[in-house]
């Protein structure tokens, strides 16, 4: 990988330009659910999130009642601007820069004079969360001025669901591929090379094979809805890949290691957890990295084998019922996404040298 | 010790049955206790009143304990016996529960599905291959192929050709670290999540009322009308989908990509250079062929990741206004219609269509020096 090095940084301006265009495109998408999470329910309903920035609107100079005597009819004149009624409803722009605008109906309206000025939305809250987190009941401002009662989510549960699932779902296979790539490795035994093409073969097997038989053989155990039934799905549809990620490494390992090991009378086990475990940290730390996305950011596996069951759904199903269930309440769903993305996030960034290593050693899953 | 031959070989025989026993006994029965022993404790678990966060503490602990104590216990009990068997039956402790439960979750199932398949809705009936026909005649299922196919095309391409040119882009810049970083981001983002971020960029409002959607604001700002991307202008309205998968694989891509062009000698693109070649030239004329080989793998991982996309369907638009995709629809036949047979024959397909990868895969193994 060091062959080939750029000698030096030529700084080109076309290069750099596009690059930055293209990194805007990529990132615009979630800077903007993160910065609308923070922003007032009635503020996201009346205007878009890049309204966080300065910029020229439409603001209420003066209010004033209808002015007496005007044929609601026809055409009226109101500060200087001449109208019909359905034209004063959208607002009528006098020349000198203003807007009149007629609030409300015919009769109990109120008119607005309105000038274009520097503004920006700051109003920032942290309710948001406080509603998804915790589920208690809020009183929302509507754009109309009405006030909604709402009931809350209650991610706060479904992140515990989440991280029990997670955890086990990355630490079993690996413990179980390690212990596996060692044999396949080191061992000589009968059957050695069957299995090894079964794993193989594996690799890019469509989990969806899958579902139907183990769905019924969960029913027959009861096992549908329990942790155990997800972590041992993630387990089985994880370790073909971990197995032949860590053999290639364990593998490659050097060979006299191993035998003035054995020279000094130590077991194959001994060996395993003394040394070579601690020689794979790399690998297993790349792979566990890969599965934990995996899992924690897993939609079809938890759907499927949780199902119904309330109490311990995940976060990637909670967020898509509440897609389908409150499907405008963007206040509550970037929220939410923004809740269900943090963790995987903060692992990305802290360990994403050990992510790509893991991506680049093979990236083909089933 | 005088022993006769034959003796001698009768014992071989007994201790060779005797092995192969305890290696079953081993790659099955051990697990199977483990398994029980955990299965009764999340029964327990999952009927007990306690706090969540005790309960899933618990249910870790227990968990990763109970394997690794599946280890630690089967081999101090192997290692009690005498050498010979030791060598004999301790490589099935190490790879003996990877092999089983491989074998129970992914070969078994395969072909489990495969029977289920030939049967009726409710699997009481031999039908044969009517459900396969089924597959490739009914209505609903071309246009989840249709479909499937444009996320695959149009997916996979977009995302190797910016992950190339972001690649290429960021090998020349300042910002590499920055730019590499930001853009392969979304991959720790789940598709959920993605879907959520790409439907508030999508969304509509009434025409009076202000665009709160980035496209439909920037559609209104240009003068246009807003609209519905993701529902109306069918088939088109999968674009709007397919274009959350690019958003997500092209990190991907390009951080691949990016190491396969770091790894092309220096000295193929001076002396290029000095041949008065031009960085479109050395683009075309060298790099592109010197990681053909990495831009198959990438592309082909794209395309079966492109394949079973679900996530992203279900939650924009639930299969609807014409979006449906063959993993929905395998869903949407096995779990909400009840038709186990169509269900299993869509997933068939699905494996059918990875076989030239497995088999390519397992070419590579042979290759390998290790077998």
């Amino acid at each position: 990988m060091a062959k080939h090095k750029v000698q030096k940084k030529q700084t080109s301006w076309l290069v750099d330009g596009i690059l930055f265009l293209l990194i805007l495109l990529w990132t615009i998408p979630t800077i903007g659910i993160f910065i609308s999470s923070f922003r007032t329910a009635y503020d996201i309903q009346t205007s878009g999130w890049w309204a966080i920035f300065p910029h020229r609107e439409w603001t209420v100079v003066t209010e004033m009642p209808i002015p007496e005597g005007l044929d609601k009819n026809g055409v009226m004149e109101i500060e200087g601007a001449k109208g019909t009624f359905k034209e004063f409803r959208e607002g009528i722009t006098t020349p000198d820069g203003r807007r009149v605008i007629w609030i409300g109906n015919k009769r109990l309206g109120k008119i607005q004079i309105q000038e274009q000025r520097w503004t920006m939305r700051t109003d920032f809250t942290l309710q948001n969360y406080q509603e998804v987190l915790v589920g208690k009941e809020y009183e929302i401002r509507q754009p109309d001025g009405s006030v909604k009662i709402e009931q809350g989510e209650d991610l706060s549960n479904a992140f515990i669901n989440s991280l029990a699932v997670a955890i086990p779902a990355t630490v079993i296979p690996i413990l179980i591929a390690a212990f596996a790539a060692y044999g396949f490795a080191w061992m000589r035994f009968p059957g050695r090379k069957l299995f090894f093409i079964m794993v193989v073969a594996m690799l890019v097997v469509p989990l969806q094979i899958a579902l139907v038989p183990i769905l019924r053989d969960y029913t027959k155990l009861d096992l549908n809805g329990t942790f155990l039934a997800v972590w041992l799905a993630h387990t089985g549809f994880g370790l073909p890949l971990a197995t032949y990620l860590l053999f290639n490494y364990i593998n490659g390992l050097p060979r006299d290691i191993l035998e003035s090991a054995f020279i000094d009378g130590a077991s194959h086990f001994t060996i395993f957890i003394r040394l070579i475990l601690p020689l794979s940290v790399p690998a297993l730390a790349s792979f566990a990295i890969f599965q934990f996305l995996w899992v924690w950011n897993d939609y079809l596996v938890a759907l499927i084998f949780i199902g119904a069951k309330p109490d311990v759904q995940v976060l990637t199903m909670r967020i898509a019922e509440m897609v389908g269930s409150r499907g405008n309440d963007w206040h509550l769903l970037t929220a939410g996404a923004f809740v269900s993305m943090i963790l995987p996030l903060i692992v990305f960034f802290s360990l994403q040298r050990y992510f790509v290593r893991g991506l680049l050693a093979g990236s083909v899953k089933g | 010790m005088e022993q006769t031959e034959p003796r001698s070989s009768a014992r071989r025989v007994w201790r060779w049955f005797i092995t192969n026993i305890l290696r079953i006994l081993l790659a099955i029965i051990v697990p199977l206790i483990t398994f029980i022993v955990l299965w009764q404790g999340f029964i327990f678990l999952r009927d007990s009143e306690a706090p969540k966060v005790l309960v899933a503490g618990v249910a870790i602990v227990w968990g990763v304990g109970g394997v690794a104590a599946l280890f630690f216990v089967t081999n101090w009990l192997v290692e009690q016996l005498p050498d010979v068997w030791v060598r004999h039956l301790q490589p099935y402790i190490f790879v003996g529960p990877a092999i089983v439960i491989i074998f129970w979750y992914l070969a078994l199932p395969a072909i489990r599905t495969f029977i289920i398949s030939l049967y009726n809705r409710d699997s009481s009936q031999f039908v044969g291959l009517q459900n396969y026909v089924a597959v490739f005649t009914e209505r609903f299922m071309m246009e989840a192929f249709r479909n499937t196919m444009l996320w695959i095309l149009i997916g996979a391409t977009f995302s190797v050709v910016f992950g190339l040119l972001i690649a290429v882009l960021a090998d020349r810049s300042r910002f590499e670290k920055l730019a590499k970083s930001l853009i392969f981001m979304p991959m720790a983002i789940s598709m959920v999540g993605a879907s959520v971020i790409w439907k508030f960029i999508y969304a509509v409002r009434d025409p009076s009322d202000p665009q709160i959607g980035l496209l439909n604001a920037i559609v209104v700002a240009l003068g246009g009308e807003p609209k519905a991307w993701i529902q109306l202008v069918q088939p088109w309205n999968n674009l709007f989908l397919i274009i959350i998968l690019i958003w997500l694989q092209t990190g991907f891509a390009m951080v691949i990509f990016s190491a396969a062009i770091k790894g092309i000698p220096a000295e193929l693109l001076e002396a290029a250079r000095v041949d008065g070649a031009n960085e479109v030239q050395i683009f075309f004329k060298i790099m592109i062929p010197y990681i053909m080989g990495t831009i198959i793998t990438v592309t082909t991982t794209i395309v079966i990741f492109a394949m079973k996309i679900f996530d992203i369907v279900i939650v924009m638009t639930g299969g609807q206004f014409g979006t449906e995709v063959i993993a929905t629809q395998f869903y949407r036949q096995y779990f909400t219609n009840r038709d186990f047979g169509l269900g299993s024959a869509i997933a068939i397909v699905l494996l059918v269509a990875v076989i030239p990868v497995m088999i390519y895969n397992l070419r590579q193994i042979r290759n390998e020096e290790a077998f």
